[in-house]
């Protein structure tokens, strides 16, 4: 069903300028498939406003469907799967428009091609990232099957010599309803080819989806449980070496000296490469390189960061909220309204860096040849990845093929390419393919991590106890700065400051200010729910403080915050009534809530804790209501929301990245924990029906779990925690 | 040095050196990529493989202390009846997500519900404990090994 990976394909013709803005005629154009079917192509909107189109039945721009002689449906993915199940969502919009079973849709990659493949959400990087493949794929995806099922309609409409509007398209075939003729797409494919494609087309009504809305099985399992299923790290072309490596130990240090005479001994080690910042150990297999890097001494120079410490990191940006930065929001006049405040809450909050720590370790096989490199990897940005395979190994890009493969966790790891510019320094090197994998302690060590940031935020509250005025400062990484430019501006970007702005509460002053301040040598990176992450923990955890303050319930509060925000009242509303918010507990038991609205998602969670006299809190019972507007497919919902609470529970009990000395202090899942079966909460998933768009819904479970776990937290103990990760000691009953 | 093991009932010889890990002789030497490398150490069972129907880490397991057991991989794990009950309830629950940690999570969970037939929500906590899913998919594995032991 899933075609693991393809080659890139190097010729493809360029675009053609299209016409102004996004006319049918340029979203979608058909052709004829080299094999002689009806291929189907389709611009999104690029970035700046223009969509592509091509001639003839070259390569298309975009995502594009093509349907072969024999009825095989391919969609070529734009978007990679990473566990999130956009194998099975993005090809049930395509099933749904065009009248077939799921399982006639065959998948391949979408090579390296930014200007044919770039998410129109994500300015036109060929990514995945941040929760949104639905939602970029939503109205384009289903045209292009509505597009097709309409010519392929017309074509046998011809043939029969009868009006189109009496033939009916269904499970793969075109049936003449009044004479109950039908023929199939495959033998129509050639002669839909040749149809004019229509100017408009009527997309089917949300009452008439049959798969859309339907828990639909997922495509990519079956490979995934009998270990067939090819990951990065499980390539293995003839003659591959594998290849593992130590990284200067503190960012930014280089090689001093290396003595390799007991590695070089080692059985089955080939060869010892070094490079700047870094060794590796080549070898017949993992076993052997790994043992030949234990046997390595290698002498650093540490660099300029070798006495860096986070708490100095933290320490700076503490400092820097005491000064003004880019206003993110204002709302009103936040000063004039503190001024008549009648009482005046003020909070500091802390959150750490954070590693990635996917379960699949960063992993990159290259193949460099003098005339051409070829790289199988698994990456959420796959033209990207090919871009700097080509500037790494001094080839232009047309020399560089990159197969893309199942990722065996992204979480915005793979996003960045520093895995693959390693790997093509490494092969440089050696000759023959080398799969260069990381070990656990450089996976963690040398991760690009989520940042830490320091939150400065006050309110005023009115006689009522309602917020009056909202002020919030904080500082951090940008990292859309590095990963994306232009998306950085005045000194603000859309991810650092989402989940601190727009907030659902209606809140008539607020002040919003982000101060972008860079930790010195670490590296840092997206995340699952990066921005929301740190945002929504500040921020729902600072409006149960002042629910507190004005001596109200944390969900009354908020609901008398939410009339101008109905959606979020209905979750809030939803979640409290399946959690039974204000039923008595045992004590040192607590429920804590949130609400948000990040990823075009609204979302409200009630977590129920237990907190024991030594300090140990275990999260018992999580209950989510979500409202992501359309649903595309239910079961991957409360599949993507279990995943996300499990995510954020691990970090706000666990998480935290800390350097001593420059160095990482964490080096694998024994000093970087992962939650564990026996700590898993049970979690209940309700969710909100109705026809708005669809939200994302890879993190939004993320960011709302943190603050109810530490509301609740509050309530069962009374200790408020203003920094992540929790610290069980602070909880500990006094005896 | 030619060491013999016997994988999914084959006999096979490798030469490598005595004490390297189990793990990296199925992946690189014989190809059997489906026991996944997560940690090294024991501490997440994305390695986890049978040695006589026991589940044991292959990362820290050196080849020549296996002698003539029988190892039995992801593979060959629907060969067997608890195995293949294991592999239709993580597809009919839909546990999985990126996969990557399930070959371990099912040679963890066939072991438990081949030699406990009706395991309790303690003996599977106590079986799979040792498996770390970075998807989170606790809740739906534990649904899968139930719904796995009712049609025992």
């Amino acid at each position: 069903m899933i075609s693991d990976h393809i080659n890139s394909r190097a010729a493809c013709p360029d675009p053609s300028p299209s016409a102004n803005g996004l006319s049918r005629r340029t979203f979608l154009k058909a052709g004829a498939a080299a094999g002689g079917g009806l291929m189907l192509s389709l611009g999104l909107p690029m970035a700046n406003g223009e969509a592509q189109v091509t001639a003839g039945d070259g390569f298309a721009p975009n995502a594009f469907i093509r349907i072969g002689n024999d009825g095989q449906i391919v969609l070529t993915m734009p978007y990679v799967e990473m566990g999130q199940g956009t194998y099975t969502s993005i090809p049930m919009l395509i099933a749904e428009e065009l009248e077939v079973d799921l399982s006639r849709v065959r998948l391949e990659h979408a090579p390296p091609n930014e200007k044919f493949y770039g998410n129109p959400l994500l300015a036109g990087v060929q990514a995945t990232g941040n929760s949104n493949a639905i939602r970029a794929a939503w109205q384009p995806l289903r045209q292009a099957g509505a597009v097709a099922r309409t010519m392929l309609v017309s074509a046998a409409a011809k043939r029969w010599n009868v009006d189109p509007t009496s033939c009916r398209a269904q499970s793969g075939e075109v049936r003449h309803v009044p004479t109950g003729r039908s023929i199939t797409y495959g033998e129509l494919a050639a002669d839909a080819a040749r149809m004019p494609v229509p100017e408009s087309v009527a997309l089917k009504r949300p009452e008439d989806f049959k798969l859309i809305g339907t828990p639909a099985k997922r495509l990519d399992t079956p490979a995934k449980v009998n270990g067939t299923a090819v990951y990065g790290i499980d390539v293995r072309p003839p003659g591959v070496k594998i290849a593992t490596l130590a990284q200067s130990p503190v960012f930014g240090g280089r090689v001093k000296r290396v003595h390799d005479t007991a590695a070089k001994a080692v059985k089955g080690v080939r060869q010892i490469v070094l490079l700047d910042d870094a060794v590796a150990v080549v070898a017949d297999h993992m076993g052997a390189a790994k043992k030949g890097l234990a046997a390595l001494v290698i002498e650093w120079d540490d660099g300029p960061h070798a006495k860096l410490n986070t708490n100095e990191v933290v320490a700076e940006l503490e400092q820097a909220t005491l000064n003004s930065g880019a206003v993110a929001q204002n709302i009103g006049d936040v000063d004039a309204a503190i001024a008549r405040a009648i009482t005046k809450v003020e909070a500091t909050y802390q959150v750490p860096f954070l590693a990635h720590a996917t379960m699949e370790p960063m992993n990159c096989t290259v193949h460099v040849r003098e005339d051409g490199c070829e790289v199988w990897v698994g990456s959420q940005v796959m033209a990207r990845a090919q871009a700097a395979a080509a500037k790494t190994a001094g080839l232009p890009l047309d020399k560089v093929v990159v197969h893309n493969h199942l990722i065996g966790g992204g979480f915005g790891r793979r996003l960045e390419i520093d895995g693959v510019i390693r790997a093509v320094e490494i092969a440089k090197q050696v000759d023959g393919p080398v799969k260069v994998v990381w070990t656990r302690e450089e996976d963690i060590q040398h991760d690009m991590y989520r940042p830490t940031f320091f939150d400065r935020i006050s309110a005023g509250l009115d006689e009522k106890g309602m917020p009056a005025a909202w002020n919030n400062r904080f500082a951090g990484s940008s990292i859309i700065a590095r990963w994306l430019p232009p998306g950085f501006n005045n000194g603000l970007d859309p991810d650092t400051t989402e989940g601190a702005i727009d907030l659902v509460y209606d809140l008539p002053n607020m002040h919003v200010e982000y101060l972008r301040v860079e930790p010195p040598g670490i590296p840092t990176a997206f995340w699952r729910s990066v921005g929301p992450s740190h945002n929504v923990f500040v921020t729902e955890s600072f409006i149960d403080e002042l629910a507190t303050a004005a001596k109200q319930d944390a969900v009354a509060y908020r609901m008398a915050l939410l009339d101008k925000s109905p959606r979020a009242k209905a979750v809030l509303e939803l979640a409290a009534e399946k959690a039974g918010w204000g039923q008595p507990l045992l004590e040192r038991v607590g429920r804590g809530v949130s609400v948000q609205f990040v990823f075009a998602t609204y979302m409200a969670q009630i977590v129920e804790v237990e907190v024991s006299a030594n300090g140990a809190v275990r999260v018992r019972r999580v209950v989510c209501a979500v409202d992501c507007g359309t649903v595309v497919n239910p079961d991957t919902v409360r599949a993507q929301i279990q995943s996300g609470i499990v995510f954020g529970i691990t970090a706000a009990l666990y998480g935290q990245i800390t350097l001593k000395d420059g160095r990482v202090e964490q080096t694998n899942f024994d000093s970087y924990q992962m939650l564990r079966i026996n700590e898993a909460p049970a979690i209940e998933v309700y969710i909100v029906q109705n026809s708005e768009p669809p939200g994302g819904m890879g993190e939004a479970g993320t960011s709302a779990i943190a603050p109810a776990v530490t509301n609740a937290i509050f309530a069962a103990t009374g200790k408020r925690l203003r920094k992540l990760p929790i610290d069980t000691t602070a909880l500990k009953q006094p005896v | 040095m030619a060491t013999t093991i016997r994988v999914n009932g084959i006999d096979r010889t490798v030469d490598v050196d005595g004490d390297t890990p189990l793990l990296w002789v199925l992946r690189d030497v014989l190809g059997m990529t489906g026991t996944k490398f997560g940690c090294g150490m024991a501490l997440c069972g994305a390695c986890t493989v049978h040695v006589d129907g026991v589940a044991i880490r292959s990362c820290i397991t050196p080849i020549d202390s296996i002698g003539t057991s029988e190892i039995t991989t992801i593979e060959a794990i629907g060969a067997t009846a608890a195995g293949a009950k294991i592999q239709k309830a993580w597809l009919d629950r839909e546990v999985v997500q990126c996969g990557y940690c399930q070959s371990g999570q099912i040679m963890s969970a066939s072991a438990l519900l081949a030699s406990n037939p009706h395991p309790t929500d303690s003996d599977i906590d106590g079986a799979m404990a040792g498996n770390i899913c970075r998807c989170g998919t606790y809740v739906r594995i534990r649904e899968a090994i139930k719904q796995a032991a009712q049609s025992n």
